[in-house]
């Protein structure tokens, strides 16, 4: 195993846990409690010792860190549930160090590592290496998503009970949706068993192949199109096999309006389904494809701007849970090709945030919900001990400028892999510290 | 057999002047509670039987059993060969699993071919469900169903209660947890049927994906947990798991199965500290029982295969008596039929 990836970079030891910080004077934004407005937080021995609007009751722990916010916002720090990373495998592209230090700069202090690295994460003790290797490289909680099936091929269910006992969070199938109706009846019925959140992603393998979204900028790119059916198809087959099983089941990238509607109606039928989404497909359409940019080619694909603006009504309107980066780092080996042979993915852990704020600030989704989908979302699907301000909570939040305007720049982002879809983008939001149990992991270079 | 459970005495018997009338015995759905109770009864008669030193009633002299297993099966074959031979009867193992049926010949015709040779009793095995009911309509002896695919195994149902009714005294308002892979399981549907007509709670414990659709509706409780399946049961009846069902397809490996449905001693702590651990055979050790309990003072699995012989002479002696009583009109159609 060790012949896989580099040493661990070493990290200073704490001596005594961290110092108690109290933020006071900051907006408290926390959709698990409702709570919106200026007041202060205590984190201590690991955990929030005081969290509520207005001034700490009281005095202060003696030795604890004083910090003004000034008005800037404290929010729980974001889970980001949809990551690739290159450990084990492809160390090249990403470790559990960098994406750790991209997360904590970005302000994601939860992570959710998919298992289709190499080898795949499909037995009990592939999670335990996961998590003794990620949690001995970064400060960030990384938690691991199990294959449903064995080596992810679609054919026989993994070890569904046993991976829950070495600790995944969730089950996962993907990048394409399980070709096989039986396999995929029988993964759910026994994932139900075990009470698993099963995560698909619901591209066709077949109807799905294309490079970009099919239609009009395809044609005229002469680049084969990926049609939104390819995502609807298999969603609305599987919600046929929930309903059968009562597995619960999280379309984990959807990026339609038509997929939008099956879930809608999924969950009116009171069927335990929730959705997820890429960043991406809310903040971008397929013309930013522009002139043949592989960055933009992602999977499920950028669609056109009436299919964006129908996900940005359904994160609004809570049919979407789920927000995520779909960070998938890769390198130049694979994205400087011509366009239809370069790989999919880009990065975005580092700027989900901000990235995510772009809805904020111009006025298209309630801050609220873009948090929630941040937070409170992720951390009740997958039943994670974050994305709150609870007193008594693990002490994860971050501190952050919601308005401070930055360009990004490939060079200055944490992350090996430089596939960012936002280069030379100019957004607002930016995090000033994030706290993982308390500890300050990440302070931004102010002015640097 | 196992002398550490008490054995109470019986309490429900047949009731007095009670007829068996049915000419074969295809499966327990479509008997009565008091057709049940009646082979249960000749049954414990037969063990008196075997359990002496000349074991012979030659109540079949003359008469010829054919034993006709199309499903490879040593226990259940040489179960229903030693009954035979304990009656008298001129008893010849037909190995179909390895002859005229490889060779392409239809099931009806190596039927028609078996009943040209006059048989009067024929016990049959065959791994598709309904097969040993289209046999018995094309012959003119009784047939006894030794298990067909997923169907029914009345015999070993049969045996099971048998075997539960010496320890406990009464099946009525016992909890039976049946655990395993029950959708693949003619013993399981044929116990729920038995030991549900004698009025036991029956519990069917295992994965979803072992779980038959609608089996909900058969009046059992299902459970998913083996330890809420086990608490407070009477009796613990462990399935046989097929390996080849345990790479993926239904269950994802066989240490996973083991670990949450596996019976260990610890698990078996659940159940009442006097429930009875039965197999019907052959088992998988380490995969769904731990050796220590297979052979630990709870278990009946040996008991189960005496008691096998004994209820299969019980069910021969009471067909054949149908038979010369020539009540059925069954098998009058079926001589007709076969003009």
């Amino acid at each position: 195993m060790n012949d896989l990836n580099p040493d661990p970079p070493a990290r200073p030891a704490s001596i005594g846990g961290p110092q108690p910080v109290l933020i006071e004077n900051a907006r408290l934004l926390d959709p698990s409690n409702g709570l919106d407005g200026l007041g202060h937080i205590l984190l201590q021995g690991g955990r929030i010792a005081a969290c509520d609007l207005g001034p700490l009751p009281g005095e202060p722990p003696s030795d604890c860190d004083r910090i003004n916010a000034k008005g800037l916002a404290v929010l729980p720090g974001l889970i980001d549930s949809h990551v690739r990373i290159g450990e084990p495998g492809a160390a090249h592209r990403e470790t559990f160090a960098s994406v750790g230090a991209a997360a904590l700069a970005g302000g994601v202090t939860s992570v959710i590592a998919l298992p289709d690295t190499d080898p795949v994460i499909d037995a009990p003790a592939m999670v335990d290496y996961v998590r003794s290797r990620a949690s001995a490289s970064t400060d960030v909680r990384i938690y691991t998503a199990a294959a449903l099936t064995k080596g992810l091929a679609g054919r026989e269910m993994s070890e569904i009970g046993l991976l829950k006992e070495a600790g995944c969070c969730a089950l996962y199938h993907g990048p394409y949706a399980m070709q096989n109706p039986v396999v995929m009846k029988r993964s759910l019925t026994y994932a139900k068993d075990f009470g698993s959140p099963v995560i698909c992603d619901t591209q066709d393998e077949a109807l799905g192949t294309g490079a970009m979204n099919s239609g009009l900028n395809a044609t005229r790119l002469g680049v084969s199109g990926s049609p939104v059916e390819a995502e609807i198809i298999p969603l609305e087959r599987d919600m046929r096999l929930v309903a059968m099983t009562g597995a619960r089941y999280h379309a984990a990238q959807i990026s339609t309006a038509g997929a939008l509607d099956v879930i809608r109606r999924a969950k009116a039928q009171g069927l335990p389904v929730t959705a997820g989404a890429s960043i991406n497909n809310l903040t971008l359409n397929e013309t930013d494809v522009g002139d043949y940019r592989t960055f933009m080619r992602l999977l499920p694909p950028l669609r056109t701007e009436d299919d964006r603006l129908a996900m940005v009504e359904g994160l609004s309107d809570g049919t979407i849970d789920v927000l995520h980066s779909a960070h998938n780092p890769q390198d130049v080996d694979v994205k400087r090709h011509p366009f239809s042979q370069a790989g999919h993915g880009a990065i975005g852990i580092e700027t989900l945030l901000a990235a995510a704020l772009r809805l904020h600030h111009n006025g298209t989704a309630p801050l609220n919900r873009i948090v929630e989908a941040l937070t409170a979302g992720p951390a009740k699907l997958f039943g994670l001990n974050a994305g709150t301000l609870g007193v008594g909570m693990p002490a994860d939040c971050i501190l952050v400028d919601l308005d401070a305007p930055f360009v990004v720049d490939p060079e200055v982002l944490h992350s090996l892999s430089k596939n960012t879809t936002l280069e030379g983008a100019r957004l607002e939001g930016q995090v000033i510290q994030s706290f993982v149990a308390g500890k300050a992991s990440w302070h931004a270079k102010l002015g640097g | 057999m196992s002398d550490t459970i008490a054995s109470p005495p019986v309490k429900h018997r047949t009731p007095a002047g009670h007829r068996f009338k049915h000419p074969h015995l295809l499966s327990i759905e479509g008997l009565s509670r008091e057709d049940i109770l009646y082979l249960l009864d000749r049954g414990e008669a037969a063990v008196r039987l075997s359990r002496e030193q000349k074991k012979r009633e030659p109540v079949l002299k003359g008469r010829t059993q054919i034993n006709l297993f199309f499903e490879a099966s040593t226990r259940t074959q040489g179960s229903f060969e030693l009954a035979g031979k304990r009656l008298g009867a001129d008893v010849l193992n037909m190995a179909v699993a390895h002859s005229s049926v490889n060779k392409g010949e239809t099931l009806l015709d190596t039927i028609g071919t078996l009943n040209a040779m006059q048989p009067d009793l024929l016990c049959v095995r065959h791994n598709q469900a309904g097969a040993i009911g289209l046999i018995a309509r094309k012959v003119n002896c009784a047939v006894i169903n030794a298990g067909d695919g997923a169907h029914e195994h009345p015999t070993q149902a049969l045996l099971d209660a048998m075997t539960i009714r010496r320890h406990k005294g009464d099946i009525n308002e016992l909890t039976v947890a049946i655990c395993g892979d029950v959708l693949h399981s003619r013993v399981a549907r044929s116990n729920i049927i038995t030991l549900g007509q004698l009025g036991a709670q029956i519990r069917l414990v295992g994965p979803s994906t072992l779980m038959p659709s609608g089996v909900g509706d058969m009046g059992v409780d299902v459970f998913t947990d083996m330890d809420a399946g086990l608490a407070g049961a009477d009796v613990v009846m462990m399935l046989r798991v097929q390996r080849e069902r345990m790479e993926g397809s239904f269950v994802p490996s066989e240490r996973e199965y083991f670990h949450f449905f596996g019976l260990t001693r610890e698990r078996l702590l659940a159940a009442k500290p006097d429930a009875m651990v039965m197999h019907p055979g052959p088992m998988n050790r380490g995969v769904e029982i731990a050796s220590d309990v297979a052979d630990g003072p709870q278990s009946v699995i040996r008991e189960q295969v005496e008691m096998g012989v004994a209820l299969r002479i019980a069910v021969m002696q009471t067909l054949i008596e149908v038979q010369d009583r020539g009540t059925s009109a069954t098998i009058q159609k079926a001589v007709g039929g076969l003009a």
